[in-house]
């Protein structure tokens, strides 16, 4: 009937869940259950990615183990939701790769792209390489003309998002299984503020689960510092592509400009928040985690800090010789980030924003 | 935890909701206290990880209240439900002492959420624990662990010293050892003895063989046994508790809350010889909840088959195990083992006698039986849709209420008549003084809060003087 152990346990465990009942009021993932009587892998998939991962339903709960109903709720969810990314992604074909997607993958393909800029470089520059460019001599685009550039990133994102969309079309099917609903652009704005304040990684308002005795907040607050570094990032990038195309400015900008600003912000929320996410989960109680994915996870948490180290030292560096291979490991990086973005953990967020959405509208039209 | 002091102002037997309200209590009046929890820290509290819900009085609607619940109306309840067989002394000061609680608990760190989905009908008068018991022991035990509380789990209270009435100190098993520990107060708040089928059978006979066990294994009475044996007097009868029908299929303790089945009133209920035994739509269902493990328990063996068919699926909470289904009446009795044609003639008379009416399950609707006996005096609805559902039942015991005697301080009385020099009592252990019999949900936690903190506090006084 389910496609896999972990479904099959997931549906075990929400039929024991619905007889009981306690925790609904510490999430979303238990009103969601409510409003169903049976669980399609679909519906399963969907209040997966409605669990936050805070851990108050194992601490709460009368039944986990060594009782023999045996309840885990974080856990099983967890591998739920690493199993999802792969039953939905688009193409099919890379549905592998979410297990083995590492950080070697990552890496692989950083240093491929990273060389590729390289060779160009010195092409491009013929023998300047490693030279120091002022600012005004238009550093970066000594090196590598900007049409490169940009082409090589816009052909990247295309790609990335299309699989990305066609991934969360797929999930968005499935998960209406058992409980067809309309979405209303009200939802999305639910949505938008519930992801925005992390709201059910609260566990009911004690905080995610690390220790017994204290509650602590920390994987919220590293998260944060993790999502909006990567949001500023990128709000940095887009400004300075409609710098360079609407208002004809060319990088590189003084450190007082937005872009500079936006990106030094971000980059150092970028640089603490995946760092504190890793010690976090090393300190989590290892009964409420899976490990299965864990190489997908650090995979995306290492690439965001490379991310961040090296638009960092670039920006620093960039009037000296060190500025070409700099440039081109930075541009391998954020390349590999994004073509590794949709077979990655990166789809956790879209997949739960998603969730959300339907939770959303599901309250609106059946509760 | 090795190097414990040897003498506490205050030793607390137990672990449960009324143990840790009168070890904060004690604790905040200045005592030092030690709590001895005979369960692993896992099991800690045995039957209080079970539960949901108190009911307090207030007087008027809160966040998570729906509207004031006064103490005349808790009292009025609980007169009813005991059919006047309660302390009318105790009961009414443990009503006007629970208004205070809900402030009290919470300020321990429990929260509070709305009713559960399922159980709106006690919307206004109970308030519900936020992730449930056991996250409300979590509370109770962080706030008591910063209060300097000391807990050692896995000690057995095996031995009580007890000098005619005046407390000396106890016995426990740690570690495979023997230990002892004295105090100037005991507070007793060990549960009740619903998991000794061994004293279960002293009032109940061999049948108690077959009931399953609704919470703990761990709550056998010894305190009580010990404290009863020592001179403290007996209030309540062996055989009264709290006992519901729950799915046979249950295990033998601590299956809690979700083998509970809430469909007796959409169906009819059988004995072992396809014989109906008691009206099913007597009255609405949280009110009659907790007559159908009594009545389940006078059948034979013990065991009851509720009858329904597809319509009525969906008309109540879900349960752990799936019901077992067929598409004819006999084909269901054959996987009951009932006999199918005896199961059919019930089934047909039932349906025979059912009178038209328009349903709904919101209130006492006009939809009975009329000539048969028992009637169904309410949701009767013919049992003619395929697919056709079953559930066994057996009686589940949730906790029993013979206990010690107590008076308003919670202190224990003495078989004389005298009240005990250094001992109190809360909880399930003395739950008999206030319920002789019956049962409204969420007095079990208010009588073991309420004289939870009543008798640390006493004893925590008791031992300064
Ligand atoms: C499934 C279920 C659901 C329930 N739901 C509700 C509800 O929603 N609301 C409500 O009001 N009531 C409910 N009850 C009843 C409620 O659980 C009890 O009335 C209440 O928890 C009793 O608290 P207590 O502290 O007296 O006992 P417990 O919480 O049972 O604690 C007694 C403790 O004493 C320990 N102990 C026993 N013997 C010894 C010894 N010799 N030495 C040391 N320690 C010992 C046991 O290990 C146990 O932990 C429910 C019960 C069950 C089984
Ligand atoms: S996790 Fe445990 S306590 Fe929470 S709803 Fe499920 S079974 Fe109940
Ligand atoms: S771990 Fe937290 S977010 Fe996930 S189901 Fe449990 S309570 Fe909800």
């Amino acid at each position: 009937m389910h496609t896999t152990k972990a479904l099959a346990e997931a549906n075990r465990l929400m039929t024991v869940c619905n007889s009981c009942r306690y925790c609904e009021g510490l999430c979303a993932v238990f009103p969601a259950m409510e409003m169903r009587r049976s669980f399609a892998d679909g519906d399963l998939n969907y209040l997966a990615n409605l669990c936050h991962s805070c851990g108050g339903c194992y601490i709460d709960c009368q039944f986990t183990a060594p009782h023999e109903f045996d309840v885990n709720v974080p856990r099983t969810l967890a591998i739920v939701r690493s199993e999802s990314y792969a039953a939905h992604v688009w193409p099919q074909a890379m549905s592998g790769v979410f297990r083995r997607n590492g950080l070697v993958i990552s890496l692989l393909t950083a240093a491929t792209i990273s060389a590729f800029f390289i060779g160009m470089m010195l092409v491009h520059s013929s023998g300047g390489m490693f030279r120091a460019y002022a600012d005004a001599d238009g550093s970066f685009y000594a090196l590598m003309p900007h049409n490169v550039m940009a082409g090589v990133f816009t052909a990247v994102s295309a790609v990335a998002a299309l699989a990305m969309v066609l991934s969360i079309r797929n999930f968005w099917r499935a998960a209406g299984t058992s409980l067809p609903i309309a979405m209303a652009p009200a939802d999305i704005w639910q949505a938008i503020r519930d992801a925005a304040t992390m709201r059910y990684l609260e566990g009911g308002g004690q905080g995610c689960y690390e220790d017994e005795a204290v509650g602590t907040d920390n994987r919220r607050f590293y998260h944060h510092l993790t999502f909006y570094g990567f949001m500023l990032c990128f709000a940095s990038t887009s400004v300075a592509t409609s710098y360079h195309y609407l208002l004809g400015m060319e990088a590189p900008y003084p450190w007082y400009d937005l872009p500079v600003v936006l990106g030094t912000i971000g980059g150092i929320g970028l640089l603490i928040g995946p760092v504190g996410l890793l010690l976090a989960k090393k300190k989590r109680d290892p009964m409420v985690q899976d490990d299965s994915f864990r190489g997908m996870e650090v995979g995306f948490i290492v690439m965001l800090f490379l991310t961040s180290l090296t638009g960092l030292a670039l920006m620093l560096m960039r009037e000296t010789a060190a500025m070409g291979v700099l440039l081109a490991l930075h541009l391998g990086i954020v390349a590999a980030l994004f073509l590794t973005m949709p077979y990655g953990k990166f789809m956790h967020g879209l997949y739960r924003f998603t969730a959300l959405v339907r939770y959303s509208a599901e309250r609106r039209l059946h509760m | 935890m090795e190097e414990q002091r040897q003498d506490y102002d205050v030793l607390v037997i137990g672990g449960g909701n009324a143990a840790l309200c009168a070890a904060i209590a004690a604790r905040s009046a200045g005592a030092s206290v030690l709590v001895l929890e005979a369960a692993t820290k896992f099991y800690r509290g045995g039957n209080t990880r079970h539960t949901r819900n108190m009911r307090c009085a207030h007087d008027r609607a809160t966040e998570t209240l729906s509207g004031p619940y006064t103490e005349e109306e808790f009292w009025d309840d609980l007169l009813r439900v005991t059919g006047g067989e309660t302390n009318e002394d105790l009961a009414r000061h443990m009503i006007h002492q629970s208004k205070a609680m809900l402030g009290w608990i919470a300020k321990q760190g429990v929260r509070f959420q709305p009713s559960l989905g399922g159980t709106l009908s006690l919307g206004r008068t109970n308030s519900f624990f936020l992730g449930g018991g056991r996250s409300m022991l979590n509370a109770l035990y962080k706030t008591a662990g910063g209060l300097g509380v000391d807990v050692l789990y896995e000690a057995e209270v095996v031995e009580l010293e007890i000098e005619d009435g005046f407390f000396c100190s106890a016995t426990y098993m740690h570690n495979g050892e023997r230990r002892n520990v004295g105090a100037r107060s005991l507070v007793a708040a060990a549960g009740g003895f619903e998991s000794n089928i061994e004293w279960l059978k002293e009032g109940w006979g061999e049948i108690a063989d077959n009931f399953l066990i609704r919470g703990t294994s761990n709550n056998r009475g010894t305190v009580l046994r010990m404290l009863l044996d020592n001179g403290v007097d007996r209030i309540g009868d062996p055989t009264q508790c709290h006992a519901v029908a729950i799915d046979a299929r249950a295990p033998k303790f601590d299956g809690g809350i979700i083998t509970r089945l809430d469909c007796v009133v959409f169906g009819i209920v059988v004995n072992k010889l396809s014989q109906r035994f008691y009206d099913e739509g007597e009255d609405i269902w949280p009110k009659r909840y907790a007559i159908w493990g009594r009545l389940v328990a006078a059948q034979p063996d013990q065991i009851a088959y509720i009858i329904f068919d597809s319509p009525s699926l969906r008309r109540f909470m879900p349960s752990l195990y799936p019901p077992i289904e067929a598409s004819t009446i006999e084909e269901l009795a054959g996987k009951l083992g009932l006999d199918p044609a005896a199961l059919a003639r019930t089934v047909g008379d039932f349906n025979a006698a059912v009178q038209p009416g328009t349903f709904n399950d919101a209130i006492l609707d006009d939809c009975r039986t009329e000539g048969l006996t028992p009637p169904k005096s309410h949701w009767a609805q013919k049992i003619e849709t395929v697919p056709f559902y079953a559930y066994p039942v057996r009686p589940g015991i949730t906790f029993t209420y013979m206990g010690v005697r107590v008076n308003k301080q919670a202190r224990m009385i003495m078989a004389d008549g005298r009240p005990a020099a250094n001992m109190f009592a809360a909880g399930e252990i003395m739950a008999g003084n206030v319920l002789g019999r019956g049962y409204a949900a969420g007095i079990g936690m208010t009588v073991g809060s309420v004289f939870g903190k009543i008798s640390g506090e006493g004893a925590a006084g008791n031992a300064h003087n």
